[in-house]
């Protein structure tokens, strides 16, 4: 319990700044001087392609991995994240992108797991009636909070990991593929959260494949490219910038496949004419 | 009586959702059972099938079986092995195994012939001593699985072999020490029995508890505007459990009565159940179980639990091998041998608590030793030799694991993990 931080910080400042990470798997090398920063009440959308080092920079922020070289400072202070308990104590909260959830337990032991309400003789109808409450607040669709997780459905499961993460009132919070199991609803309901836990004042990290979702919510978006820092850029930059920083490069396999496209559209078009 | 206050008004928080069917009524109660045991959620149905099967076979081969006395003597037996199969729930319920239970009972009655009659310390002494080597045999197995990643299984199959020769080793060429008559140790596990009224009283708080409790977490459901069990329900099942209860004290009590030792036992699981299912320990046991790796990423000290649970594990095992002294009023070579180990394992499983981790309970090893003792008890009074006992009780094990992999997969198939 090493996590009492004085200064809590107000909207604006940085509540986390990354400099120099490094990771290393053995030879591989998943992140090579990685700097980010957040600021409370800010969206950072994390984009790249497979294999960039997206989720394992969230893994070495969640406590999961230890950095191999690099600082973390967070809420102003130096910090070594060397368990989950750690990274959870000092307000990170993650949503896994495999959600990380228990499936013989049921939702209401999913969400409080480790941090149950009266260790000794568990509070079961106060956390059911806090369970119920939070996740109304997700609008979500769960028909029983007495199931285990195994009979939900991955949207289901989705949700109620996103429920855990907020359970906790975190000072950053991070979703991996937050939208990726959703239907359409749920999705509009998450990026509304993404936004009400901004206007909190809450640091908040989203990785997404999906660029209409980074769009709609981010207020910076992080590109990293083989491990690397790749450029920063604003929600409005245009499609084409953000695909060459995520692929590399401007002549890539999405700009070719638009231009062929292109190409095919006014062939036919003359063929006709 | 049974009117639920909000029926008629807004939905209660847990009820608002209209796909969720709710067993209200005793027939859709019934009705869910079915579809619970359907799925692969046998709960105590095996256990219950089980013991009307042995009692039809065996009480039609030799009347005895079901006579007083002799189901006297079976809770005696059952509480010395019933006292391991509890720790085996604790590993079993981390998806580990402890495959040393035996042995480690074997050295704890030793150790208690050994300290206690032959160097003379005090009995109490002996027995303290034998329960911190089983701590302590726990929390070698803890470490050699935590820190260097070995199997449980294959830790512990060595700690068997180990732990056999330790036994053989303290108990020298005599290879058996004669416990006093006239101990209390030996006479809590040969003679003590509960005074009949006491065991009456006792049948009694089961059910009393039941419908304590049952009210008090209803009106705190009602009030927190969710639904509670219906009243009629909760009535019907204290008034099933205490007859059943004072049924069974009644007849024990035309014999000898409720030994000592099997309220020591009971004891123990209450406080088990009520530690695996009501606090944030037993919680974290179960999520380890489930998955580990969420486990830690919930912040979970996984290691701890695992140490916790072989540690625990060792110790009870220990118990039982003291309390096996005290019933057999020796320590000998022979203690912890034999179907020992299996016969806790075994027990367990029957009763319910997966080897698979993350399911089972304490309750489990209570009700799986009364079908594993019967069986043994059973074919001891038919003369038959312990050739075709072993044999018996290796073709009930096979069942009972088959039982719990066909309910798993059964599970699986309907999404109940």
């Amino acid at each position: 319990m090493t996590a009492t931080l004085q200064n809590i910080p107000a909207k604006g400042e940085t509540v986390l700044r990354l400099s120099g990470i490094s990771k290393n798997f053995g030879a591989v090398s998943a992140l090579t001087d990685i700097d980010l920063d957040v600021k409370a009440g800010e969206v950072v959308a994390l984009v790249g392609d497979n294999g960039a080092g997206k989720s394992t920079l969230v893994k070495v922020l969640a406590g999961v991995h230890q950095a191999s070289s690099g600082t973390i400072e967070f809420c102003g202070q130096q910090v070594t994240l060397d368990s989950p308990a750690k990274a959870l104590d000092l307000g990170i909260a993650t949503v896994f992108q495999d959600l990380a959830l228990c499936e013989n337990l049921d939702v209401v032991a999913n969400l409080f797991l480790g941090h149950e309400m009266s260790p000794w003789a568990l509070d079961e109808v106060a956390m059911e009636v806090r369970a119920w409450t939070l996740l109304r607040e997700l609008a979500a669709r769960i028909p029983s909070v007495r199931e285990p997780i195994a009979s939900l459905s991955g949207g289901q499961r989705q949700t109620v990991a996103i429920a855990r993460s907020l359970l906790l009132n975190p000072r950053l919070i991070m979703l991996d593929e937050p939208t990726a199991a959703l239907g359409v609803a749920q999705t509009a309901e998450v990026l509304n959260l993404i936004e009400r836990v901004r206007d909190r004042g809450l640091g908040v990290i989203i990785i997404s494949h999906n660029m209409e979702d980074v769009r709609a919510v981010a207020d910076r978006v992080v590109v990293l490219r083989l491990g690397r820092n790749n450029g920063i850029f604003t929600p409005d930059a245009s499609s084409q910038e953000l695909v060459s920083a995520i692929t590399g490069a401007t002549d890539n396999s999405v700009s070719r496949r638009l231009d062929r496209k292109a190409g095919h559209v006014q062939e036919s078009t003359g063929g006709a004419a | 009586m049974s009117q639920n206050p909000s029926n008629n008004a807004q939905p209660t928080l847990d009820r608002s959702d209209e796909r969720v069917r709710h067993d209200d009524s005793l027939a859709a109660m019934a009705k869910g059972f079915v579809d619970r045991v359907r799925s692969g959620d046998l709960g105590m149905l095996p256990v219950a099938v089980g013991l009307v099967v042995i009692s039809i076979v065996f009480s039609a081969l030799n009347p005895i079986f079901l006579a007083p006395n002799n189901l006297v003597n079976l809770l005696f037996d059952c509480a010395t092995v019933g006292v391991i199969s509890l720790g085996i729930v604790c590993v079993l319920v981390l998806g580990e195994i402890d495959l040393s239970v035996g042995s480690m009972s074997g050295l704890a009655s030793a150790m208690v012939g050994v300290i206690w009659v032959n160097m003379g310390w005090p009995v109490a002494g002996a027995i303290i001593a034998a329960l911190v080597v089983g701590a302590g045999v726990g929390l070698l197995y803890a470490t050699l699985y935590n820190r260097l990643g070995m199997p449980s299984f294959v830790a512990t199959l060595a700690g068997l072999l180990a732990l056999l020769g330790l036994q053989l080793y303290i108990l020298g060429p005599t290879g058996s020490i004669n416990l006093p008559y006239a101990s209390p140790l030996v006479r809590f596990g040969q003679i003590l029995i509960m005074p009949d009224w006491l065991s009456y009283a006792l049948a009694l708080v089961p059910g009393l508890v039941m419908i304590g409790r049952g009210l008090r977490t209803r009106s705190q459901r009602l009030s927190a505007n969710l639904s509670a069990q219906p009243m009629r329900a909760l009535i019907l099942k204290a008034v099933v459990l205490t007859v059943a209860l004072e049924a069974a004290v009644f007849y024990l009590n035309l014999g000898r009565g409720i030994p000592w030792m099997f309220a020591l036992f009971v004891a123990l699981a209450v406080i088990l159940n009520y530690a695996l299912t009501r606090t944030k320990w037993g919680r974290s046991m179960f999520a380890v179980g489930g998955n580990k790796e969420a486990a830690r990423r919930s912040g979970i000290n996984v290691r701890r639990i695992y140490m916790s649970a072989f540690m625990l594990c060792s110790t009870l095992a220990a118990l039982g091998g003291i309390l096996s002294a005290s019933r057999l009023a020796s320590s000998s070579q022979q203690a912890g041998t034999g179907d020992v180990n299996l016969n806790a394992i075994a027990a367990a499983v029957i009763g319910g608590t997966s080897l698979f981790g993350g399911r089972g309970s304490a309750y489990s090893a209570l009700l799986g030793i009364i079908v594993i003792q019967a069986i043994s008890n059973g074919l001891t009074l038919l003369n038959l030799s312990s050739s075709l006992r072993y044999m018996i009780t290796g073709g009930v094990l096979a069942i009972a694991v088959i039982v719990d992999s066909l309910a798993r997969r059964s599970r699986v198939s309907h999404g109940r993990a």
